[in-house]
């Protein structure tokens, strides 16, 4: 799960995280009434979406930028205005952008340096591993491609925890000296306990930045939540904005469906992440293109496969319906009862390919065939797909 | 011969009085897995549905009385991290935790705490274990977790697998072509899990019975490449694979918490061709993975 940048803020701000202040608006009003408060020569505007390039983005609107440093409070109640509402597009959002429904109003701050500074679950070493780099306010993933020397990895032992001797290596190594390295370890203590005590899968401040009055702050912030940790923080699960998500996805979620939406035309519902995603791959292999990773669980109920065409041809590209099942212990009879029952009850107006394998098969082949639906019988996998690609290509 | 499990194990079931982990533990009786005994904290002392297997309160005290030497986690997430060190504070061989959803977190510290212990930990978020009876569908055998038994057949391939479904999928394949498999092993679709492919195939290398190996793997991590690494240098037996996740695309993670592509590392192509190297022989689509365990025995 992912948070708002004034979300973060407020985070950090409970966890004593050094950040230029900020407020969040949701109106052009708002946010003049906030940039007043501040009382700053200068504050910046700076749109809510989760989306990384917003600088360099545009509005649908033709507004260019999704982050402007402003003069006054007019100007930020006028800039804010032309961004809520509005449909900010940037490399990360795809063509349809993300809708911006608040801006949060910045301290500006005078950049002396800037640095990376992350924390995140390495599933290598089984431990939080820091990642730091003097190289702060670029792309990370060049950095490391382009000068990896400058990018320090510090594994944090599962029960010992962060140790003062870790802050001292990475403070050297970045080449903070004096106050700043107080300062910078006081931010990464109080950086690591939130990501231990939020359970994050990943926190990253990019960038780092010191002032020439010898401040440390955290200039950005991104955070990713270990999903299976939530029911453990209803406070941050409260943070959850589904208008940045998939509505599919959404709705999905609310039938303990796993569905992911794609771009192709062939749809799948299958049992099992596994099975799914092969599912996927079979049918690009026979020159198909996957519409959505789809996992309806290991069992597989009439409700949810209902629920399930009902998202599926809730997206329009979808051309045909690929229904791959396992039956491990459920009765695959059952299974195409399901299937059958749900076909009557959501119009399948594209064709629908089933593939059943596993217990009691011969009766849920049989149940099929005699429902009247019009089913197109894949004998295994592999015809099943050679089949939904051809139907579409009929 | 077969690796981990066989008729003889002893089993114990955690969370057996849960209505999932009731559901399993009674397939498990019914495939002829000898389940010893049950542990639900506050229902000692009474018996699992007419099964005759007792019930404890503790896995202390479930050992202590049954001998049992391998114990399957069917608790909820948000206990199920305790339950897997009680299981090790017990001095279980073996730890088989179906649980899905448990915090990362978690499974951090339990790894941790595990470390220099005696006890082996398979799963989380995994199907389980099989090792396939003689009997008709396959009974008489070792069936701990979630698997269908009678997708099994005895015989001389080894599977281990990140997936569900998926690895059903395999075993069925591996059925139809008539080989059938010494043991089946589901590792799980966690990032941080108790044991690797690549301790899996040591296994299995080591294992009599087992002639030729099948690997089903998914996107994400490393686990892949590193088995093809070490398969490379020390297996002698004949290895086919499958990788999940073609066509998933980055940054997006696949149901399983641990298969996700993130910055660039963990592609399905990048594992094809580490496994390719290694001269196993990897099968193009899901439908392949038994012409393809053919094609590697030669």
């Amino acid at each position: 799960m992912n948070i708002h940048e004034y979300q973060a803020k407020e985070l950090f701000e409970k966890f004593g995280v050094p950040s230029p202040k900020g407020q969040v608006a949701s109106n052009a009003e708002e946010a003049k009434q906030i940039a007043t408060e501040m009382g700053a020569d200068q504050v910046v505007v700076k749109a809510q979406v989760h989306a990384g390039g917003r600088g360099k983005g545009t509005f649908k609107n033709g507004f260019q930028g999704g982050v402007h440093l402003v003069k006054s409070a007019d100007e930020a109640g006028e800039i804010a205005g032309k961004m809520i509402g509005e449909t900010l597009v940037t490399h990360q959002t795809g063509e349809e952008g993300k809708l911006v429904s608040k801006i949060m109003i910045a301290e500006a701050v005078d950049i002396e340096k800037e640095y990376y500074l992350a924390i995140l679950m390495d599933r290598d070493s089984r431990s939080p591993v820091i990642v730091a780099s003097t190289e702060g306010g670029v792309n990370i993933e060049d950095v490391a491609e382009q000068t990896p020397d400058k990018i320090f990895h510090e594994a944090i032992h599962p029960l010992a925890g962060l140790q003062p001797y870790e802050v001292r290596k990475l403070a050297s190594r970045l080449g903070f000296e004096g106050d700043s390295a107080k300062q910078f370890a006081k931010l990464l203590k109080a950086l690591f306990r939130l990501f231990m005590e939020c359970d994050c899968s990943m926190v990253e401040i990019n960038p780092l930045v010191t002032t020439p009055d010898g401040q440390v702050l955290a200039l950005d912030a991104k955070f990713d939540f270990d999903d299976n940790a939530l029911y453990r923080h209803p406070d941050i699960e409260e943070l959850h904005d589904p208008s940045e998500e998939d509505p599919r996805e959404v709705a999905a979620a609310e039938f303990d469906l796993n569905y992911i939406g794609l771009d192709g035309n062939i749809a799948c519902l299958v049992n099992g992440a596994g099975l799914a995603m092969a599912t996927m791959d079979i049918i690009k292999h026979y020159g198909g293109e996957p519409a959505n990773f789809l996992d309806v669980g290991g069992g597989a109920t009439q409700e949810q496969v209902q629920n399930a065409f009902k998202i599926i041809l809730g997206d329009p590209n979808v051309k045909a319906i690929l229904v791959n099942i396992f039956g491990g212990i459920m009765d695959c009879d059952v299974i195409a009862k399901g299937i059958v029952a749900a076909c009557g009850e959501v119009n399948v107006n594209v064709p629908l390919i089933v593939r059943l394998e596993g217990n009691n098969v011969a009766a849920g082949k049989e149940t099929l065939a005699n429902s009247g639906v019009d089913i197109i019988r894949g004998d295994d996998l592999a015809d099943a797909a050679e089949k939904a690609v051809k139907a579409i290509a009929a | 011969m077969a690796i981990l499990v066989d008729e003889n194990t002893k089993v114990l079931i955690q969370g057996i009085t849960g209505s999932f982990g009731g559901r399993h533990a009674k397939l498990s009786v019914d495939y002829g897995t000898k389940v010893v005994a049950g542990v639900t904290p506050g229902k000692g002392g009474k018996e699992f549905e007419d099964t005759g297997v007792p019930i404890f309160d503790t896995v202390d005290e479930a050992v202590e009385q049954t001998g049992a030497t391998v114990s399957a986690i069917f608790v909820p997430p948000p206990f199920a991290g305790d339950a897997i060190l009680e299981a090790v504070d017990a001095g279980v061989e073996l730890v088989v935790a179906i649980t899905e959803g448990i915090p990362v977190q978690d499974m951090m510290r339990v790894r941790s705490a595990m470390e220099g212990s005696g006890t082996r930990l398979i799963g989380p978020n995994c199907p389980g274990i099989v090792t396939p009876g003689r009997g008709e569908n396959s009974q008489g055998g070792c069936r701990i977790g979630i698997a269908p038994g009678y997708i099994h057949k005895r015989g001389s391939v080894g599977v281990v697998s990140r997936s569900g479904t998926l690895t059903y999928e395999a075993v069925w394949q591996v059925s139809e072509i008539g080989l059938g498999q010494s043991t089946c092993v589901g590792i799980g679709g966690d990032p941080i899990n108790g044991t690797s492919h690549t301790d899996v195939l040591k296994l299995f290398n080591d294992d009599p019975e087992t002639e030729s190996i099948i690997m089903i793997g998914e996107i994400g991590g490393s686990a892949e490449e590193e088995a093809a690494a070490w398969a490379a240098e020390n297996c002698d037996k004949p290895i086919a694979a499958f990788i999940a996740g073609a066509t998933a695309p980055p940054g997006r993670r696949m149901g399983h918490a641990g298969a996700i592509v993130s910055g660039g590392k963990g592609t399905a192509a990048a594992k094809k061709e580490a496994l390719r190297d290694a001269g196993i022989e990897v099968a193009e689509t899901p439908a392949e993975m038994g012409a393809a365990l053919l094609k590697a025995i030669g």
